[in-house]
C-alpha cells in the first residue's frame, strides 16, 4: 500500500515519529475520537519541509523552517462559516438590488447601481476591462458564496457531502485571489474623495451592505477549516 | 542549519497535493497523476515555474510602460478634453491637499506594481544563480508579493466608479482611457506571475548544494 510505504519511509528517516495509522483512520471524523498523541505530517507548501505536529492541536502551527502557516485551529468551523456565508449572500443580494451611489451637481442627479460602471465600460467597448471588474467584484465572490453553501449545508445537516463538493472546494480555494471586493471598497472611498470637491455624493443602501458584505465574506473564509473539510470530503471515502 | 534529521517531501519521494496538502508517494503519482483525496492534478513543483514566471514578468514590464504613459481617464468638461495619467492624478491630489488619497493611489498603482516586478525578478535570478542567501526572508518576500498584488486594482475600480457617476452631459463626463486596459493587464499578469512562481525552488537549490 502506498501509504504504508510513506509511513515506513518517514519512520526510517525521522526517528522518533510514532508509527502512523493509515489515513483512513487518521483523517475521518475530524479528530474527535482520536487518541491523544497521534501525529499528522504535512509538507510545507512554501518550502517543502515535512512538519510533524499533533493531530488535535488547538493552536496555529508554523513551518519550522520558513514560517509559513501550516495549520490554524478553527473551532466550530462549519456552523460559523455557514452562518457567515448566508449573511454574505443576503448582503450580496441587497448590494445588487439597491442604489449604489448618486451624484448631485446643480440640477443633475446621476444615480448608479453596483453594475452601472461595468455597463459603462462595456458601452465604451472596453470589454476586457468590464469583464475583469465583473469577474473580480461580482462573479468570483458569488461563486465563492454559493460554493461554500453547497459544501457546508449538507455537512451541517448531517447529510452525505454534495456530489461535487471536493471539486467545488478546490475551485473556491483557487479563485480566492481573484475575489477583490475589499479592493473595490477602497476604490469607492478614493472615488468619493475625488468627487467630493465638485459634487454632492449620496451613498445608497448598496454601499453600506457592500461594506458589511466584505466583512462577512472575510469572516466566513477565516472561519473555514480546509484540513477538516478535506478529511470529510475525502473522495476515497465516497467512491 | 540545525535540521539534520529534517527532510523535505521531495527527498522522501513524496508529492504534496497543491490543493488539499495530502502526501502522495511517487509510485502512486506515476500510476495516477491525480490526488486520490481531492482529485486535483498533481505536480511535485509547479510546472515550468521559472520559464512561465519570466515570460509573465517580461509581459508585465512591457505593459507597464503604456500603463504609465497613456491617460487613465479622459475628462470632458464644457467642450475641453483632458487626459490624466496615473502620475498626473497623484500629483493633482498632492497639489489639492488630499495627500492621503495621493498616497493610496501612489502606493497601489505605482509603488506596488514596480516593487512586485522587482521582487519577482530578484527571486527568479536568485533561484537561477542558485543563491543560498537568506532563504527564509526570500520566502517571506514571495508571500508578501502574493498578498499585496491585488491592491493594485484600486485604480481600475476608481475608474469604473467615476465612469458610472460622472455623466453630466455637456458639463462633465469621464471616460476610461487606454492606460486602464494596459494597467489592468499589468495587474493580471503580475498576479499570474506570482502564482506561477514556486517558492520551494528557493529551498531546492540550497538542498542540492549540501
Amino acid at each position: 500500500m502506498p501509504f504504508h510505504r510513506i509511513q515506513h519511509l518517514l519512520h526510517k528517516l525521522l526517528p522518533g515519529t510514532p508509527q502512523l495509522r493509515p489515513v483512513e483512520e487518521i483523517s475521518p471524523p475530524f479528530g474527535s475520537d482520536l487518541p491523544a498523541g497521534s501525529l499528522s505530517v504535512m509538507a510545507c507548501h512554501d518550502c517543502d519541509l515535512l512538519n510533524r505536529f499533533p493531530e488535535r492541536v488547538t493552536r496555529t502551527v508554523l513551518c519550522a523552517r520558513c514560517g509559513a502557516v501550516l495549520y490554524q485551529h478553527k473551532p466550530n468551523s462549519i456552523d460559523r462559516s455557514l452562518a457567515l456565508t448566508l449573511a454574505a449572500l443576503i448582503l450580496f443580494v441587497l448590494s445588487n438590488c439597491f442604489p449604489f451611489l448618486a451624484m448631485k451637481s446643480g440640477g443633475f442627479i446621476q444615480e448608479t447601481t453596483l453594475l452601472t460602471g461595468i455597463h459603462e465600460l462595456w458601452k465604451q467597448e472596453l470589454y476586457g476591462l468590464a469583464g475583469l471588474v465583473m469577474l473580480t467584484c461580482v462573479l468570483v465572490p458569488l461563486l465563492q458564496m454559493v460554493g461554500l453553501l453547497y459544501i457546508l449545508a449538507p455537512l451541517k445537516l448531517g447529510l452525505r457531502p454534495a456530489g461535487q463538493a471536493a471539486r467545488v472546494l478546490r475551485l473556491v480555494q483557487e479563485v480566492a485571489p481573484w475575489g477583490m471586493m475589499e479592493v473595490f471598497m477602497m476604490g469607492i472611498l478614493v472615488a468619493l474623495v475625488k468627487l467630493g470637491h465638485m459634487a454632492t455624493i449620496i451613498p445608497g443602501i448598496s454601499v453600506f451592505s457592500f461594506g458589511a458584505l466584505i466583512f462577512a465574506m472575510a469572516a466566513a473564509f477565516s472561519n473555514l477549516d480546509p484540513p477538516m473539510l478535506w478529511a470529510r470530503l475525502d473522495l476515497r471515502r465516497y467512491a | 542549519m540545525h535540521k539534520s534529521a529534517a527532510a523535505t517531501a521531495r527527498q522522501l519521494g513524496l508529492i504534496t497535493c497543491h490543493d488539499c496538502h495530502l502526501l502522495i508517494s511517487e509510485e502512486q503519482f506515476q500510476a495516477h497523476p491525480h490526488c486520490p483525496r481531492c482529485g486535483a492534478h498533481l505536480h511535485q513543483r509547479k510546472p515550468n515555474s521559472l520559464t512561465r514566471t519570466w515570460a509573465l514578468v517580461w509581459t508585465a514590464i512591457i505593459l507597464i510602460i503604456p500603463a504609465n504613459v497613456l491617460p487613465m481617464t479622459i475628462t470632458s468638461s464644457l467642450g475641453t478634453k483632458q487626459g490624466d495619467t496615473i502620475l498626473s492624478g497623484v500629483i493633482f491630489f498632492m497639489q489639492t491637499g488630499s495627500w492621503e488619497i495621493a498616497s493610496v493611489i501612489f502606493i497601489a498603482s505605482i509603488f506596488v506594481p514596480f516593487c512586485k516586478l522587482l521582487i519577482l525578478i530578484f527571486l527568479l535570478t536568485s533561484v537561477q544563480f542558485k543563491s543560498s542567501w537568506r532563504p527564509k526572508d526570500r520566502t517571506s518576500l514571495y508571500r508578501l508579493t502574493e498578498l499585496v498584488g491585488r491592491w493594485s486594482m484600486v485604480d481600475i475600480y476608481v475608474v469604473t466608479i467615476l465612469v458610472a457617476l460622472v455623466k453630466l452631459g455637456a458639463v462633465a463626463t469621464i471616460e476610461a482611457g487606454p492606460a486602464a486596459v494596459y494597467f489592468a493587464a499589468v495587474v493580471v499578469t503580475t498576479m499570474f506571475a506570482a502564482e506561477s512562481f514556486d517558492p520551494r525552488l528557493i529551498w531546492d537549490v540550497i538542498e542540492e548544494k549540501i
